[in-house]
């Protein structure tokens, strides 16, 4: 194996000069699901963010390279047209432009190539359907006047029609019911079928993991990556909680 | 973090080019710079005025003289009288077919696309060059409906002289403001429109103005009368090439609406930056009738533009959806003016603005609800969206509601285009400008969707431009 997919030496992150991150390493390969769980406020949105080049993060120290290229330094663009993808915990409403039009000037972007309308258009509506969107929201402003689940569907939907190489899903579950979750979760296994993408999954629970096979689950509490271990420890956090691994993590 | 994304867009001004040509006035004529009453005498000598109208014109200069420039709205101090030509004739008579139109003079018109517009999808075209009307044609099932479409000179002096002398300058007074007065005095060009009761329009009507001459004004005059139940949309164009002198417009547009008949009126202002636009338009609305108006500013060194509804009649409608772009060097004040009269009548307003590299953009608006207009709803809606630090962006509501019994709504939004937004758009592939862009397109769109639809390709390619090249 030449690299990962992506790779994270250690990496010490800030905002507004404030330490926000401390030397993360973590390396996810071809293909496979990573789990990073945590406490609130213990930095995991801020890791998702960073992966992503979102420059309200400075990162002091470190390097990531994605696909083996450094991608350290480049722009939020680059990365996205490179493969990667976030999923947003609270997605943004743009008014005035549209759910459809909003994905084609993006795969537009990402390829260079003209879109294909019809193609398009037919690839949309599945993917729709299977997410249990109404057709209608297509033609509507961005997020403008979605509901929680609806806005958590859309951020699937482009992860469907963009086809990224490797996608964060910032707790995508939280804020959804039941069937939601189970939708949302149908979504994602589609992705990990067509694709076989990788993912990093930033959970609370475990719903949204039951129908995925995860790989690692690294926990993260103030600013560091604890412990990482096989998919049995995402079970283990939910029986025990965060206490014990932070006493022990708290000790190194 | 990186390097690309900490650099700052910087955006361009809009790209005017596309109207900043211009040609010599070979052969034209051009009246004594300044404002005496021996130079309007003049324009009612070359205009052939019947004597109501040479009277009209020097009682309106009397109250020019008397009254003073605003004082609450941007700087006009740079705007001298004597330095502007109040009269430019172009050297040709109107015409009915573009192919008699001077080539100077047709150029310019088909590189505003307007021939092109008449032919695809307009039911009559009126050019006006300076401040005279060069063109003048409207089609012949139109005509045979009874609609009048004409130069205002010729409805001065022909078949529709009384209804003309009737309504001119009735809605909008000589005394209401100094360059209202100003408009009295030295009125040439514009359109006159009738529509008879019952007759609606499947195209559109439109008038072109184009001021070509270097320190000149233009003040042309619009009359629209819509008869009973009739329905009609008119838009006027506007432009002109930047010079380094102060030129202006004061037009002056009354449009009367009878019961139960409708007009649209769309505007699209694109006024080189040397321009002052001081213009005054208003519409009074019978019972049952709707005045819809569309405008988009987008040119002038200086505006001051609230169009004026006066809602007369009961269930009277009004509104009023705007957008205005002031970018470097501009002082944009423009808004609406909505007049409830009568019970039951209604008035809505949507505006947008954008402004950037240190321009201005204020809203103004006024609302006024009689003591007897019972029943009736006003809602105001006003939005900025500043795009750099430099630029400002002002609103000014003022209301004055008689009665309890009228529901009043308001609301007004300043922001900024969101890092977070951008951030949004950029995690998805799309680069830096171009997310800008449909940030900033997105937010004109409720609006920029209501202009006429070349005008709304045309401002959306205006926003793409400013954004290009900035990074």
């Amino acid at each position: 194996m030449a690299h990962s997919l992506i790779e994270v030496n250690n990496i010490s992150v800030s905002i507004d000069s404030k330490p926000v991150l401390d030397s993360i390493s973590l390396a996810i390969q071809k293909g496979e699901t990573h789990v990073l769980m945590g406490p609130n406020g213990a930095g995991k949105s801020t890791l998702g963010n960073t992966l992503m080049g979102n420059p309200v993060y400075t990162m002091d120290r470190g390097s990531i390279f994605f696909d083996g290229q450094d991608i350290s330094h480049e722009g939020t663009d680059k990365r996205a047209r490179l493969g990667m993808f976030l999923s947003f915990q609270n997605p943004l409403e743009v008014p005035g432009i549209t759910l459809e039009a909003f994905i084609r000037t993006a795969l537009q972007q990402r390829t260079g190539e003209h879109i294909k309308l019809f193609q398009f258009q037919k690839e949309l509506k599945a993917a729709m359907q299977l997410l249990n969107m109404e057709e209608s929201y297509a033609n509507r402003d961005l997020n403008v006047g979605f509901s929680g689940g609806e806005r958590k569907k859309s951020e699937i939907l482009q992860l469907l029609m963009l086809k990224p190489k490797f996608a964060i899903l910032d707790e995508t579950d939280s804020g959804l019911d039941v069937d939601a979750v189970r939708t949302v979760s149908k979504g994602i296994e589609e992705y990990r079928k067509q694709q076989d993408g990788a993912l990093l999954i930033i959970t609370h629970s475990t719903k949204i993991l039951e129908s995925l096979h995860v790989d690692r689950t690294h926990i993260l509490i103030k600013g560091k990556l604890v412990k990482t271990g096989d998919g049995s420890l995402v079970k283990e956090i939910n029986e025990h909680g965060f206490e014990q691994i932070f006493s022990e993590g708290g000790s190194v | 973090m990186s390097e690309e994304n900490s650099k700052k867009t910087v955006v361009n001004d809009i790209d005017r080019s596309m109207y900043d040509f211009r040609y010599d006035e070979k052969d034209f004529y051009r009246i004594r710079q300044g404002l005496t009453p021996e130079i309007v005498s003049k324009i009612s000598d070359e205009k052939d005025d019947p004597p109501w109208m040479r009277e009209f014109r020097q009682k309106s200069l009397d109250i020019y003289n008397q009254l003073k420039e605003p004082e609450w709205g941007p700087d006009i101090t740079d705007l001298h009288m004597d330095q502007i030509a109040t009269y430019v004739r172009p050297n040709t008579k109107m015409q009915g077919d573009w192919k008699d139109v001077p080539k100077d003079i047709k150029d310019t018109f088909e590189k505003l696309g307007i021939p092109e517009a008449e032919r695809k999808s307009l039911a009559g075209v009126g050019a006006q060059y300076d401040s005279e009307l060069v063109y003048h044609n409207v089609r012949d099932e139109v005509a045979k409906e009874g609609v009048v479409y004409t130069d205002f000179e010729s409805a001065v002096k022909g078949p529709y002289a009384d209804m003309v002398r009737k309504y001119f300058m009735k809605l909008v007074k000589p005394s209401d403001h100094k360059f209202a007065a100003l408009h009295g005095a030295v009125w040439s060009g514009g359109s006159f429109v009738y529509v008879p009761k019952g007759v609606h329009l499947t195209f559109p009507l439109q008038s072109y103005f184009r001021l070509n001459a270097k320190g000149a004004g233009q003040f042309e005059h619009t009359l629209i009368i819509v008869d009973e139940g009739a329905d009609l949309h008119f838009i006027e164009g506007c432009s002109a090439p930047k010079y380094n002198v102060a030129n202006l417009h004061a037009g002056c547009v009354e449009l009367y609406v009878a019961k139960n008949a409708h007009l649209r009126y769309s505007t699209i202002e694109n006024w080189s930056k040397n321009m002052y636009n001081l213009n005054t338009k208003r519409a009074r609305v019978e019972e049952g009738g709707t005045i819809e108006w569309v405008s988009g500013s987008f040119g002038s060194h200086v505006s001051y533009l609230y169009p004026e509804s006066d809602l007369a009649g009961e269930r009277a409608r009004a509104e009023f959806t705007g957008i205005t772009f002031a970018g470097s060097g501009q002082d944009l004040d423009t808004g609406a003016k909505m007049v409830h009269l009568a019970p039951h009548t209604s008035s809505v307003i949507t505006t947008k603005s954008i402004s950037k590299g240190g321009g201005i953009s204020t809203y103004r608006s006024a609302i006024y609800i009689a003591k007897n207009a019972k029943g009736s709803k006003a809602s105001v809606s006003c939005q900025s969206l500043m795009l750099d630090s430099e630029s400002r962006s002002d609103t000014i509501p003022a209301m004055e509601i008689l009665t309890d019994d009228a529901d009043v709504g308001h609301e007004a939004r300043i922001g900024r285009i969101s890092n977070e937004a951008v951030f949004y758009l950029m995690s998805r592939g799309i680069s830096e400008e171009e997310a800008r862009a449909m940030i900033v397109s997105g937010f004109a769109n409720p609006v920029s969707k209501e202009l006429p639809l070349e005008y709304a390709v045309e401002m959306n390619n205006l926003i793409r431009l400013e954004m290009k090249g900035t990074l």
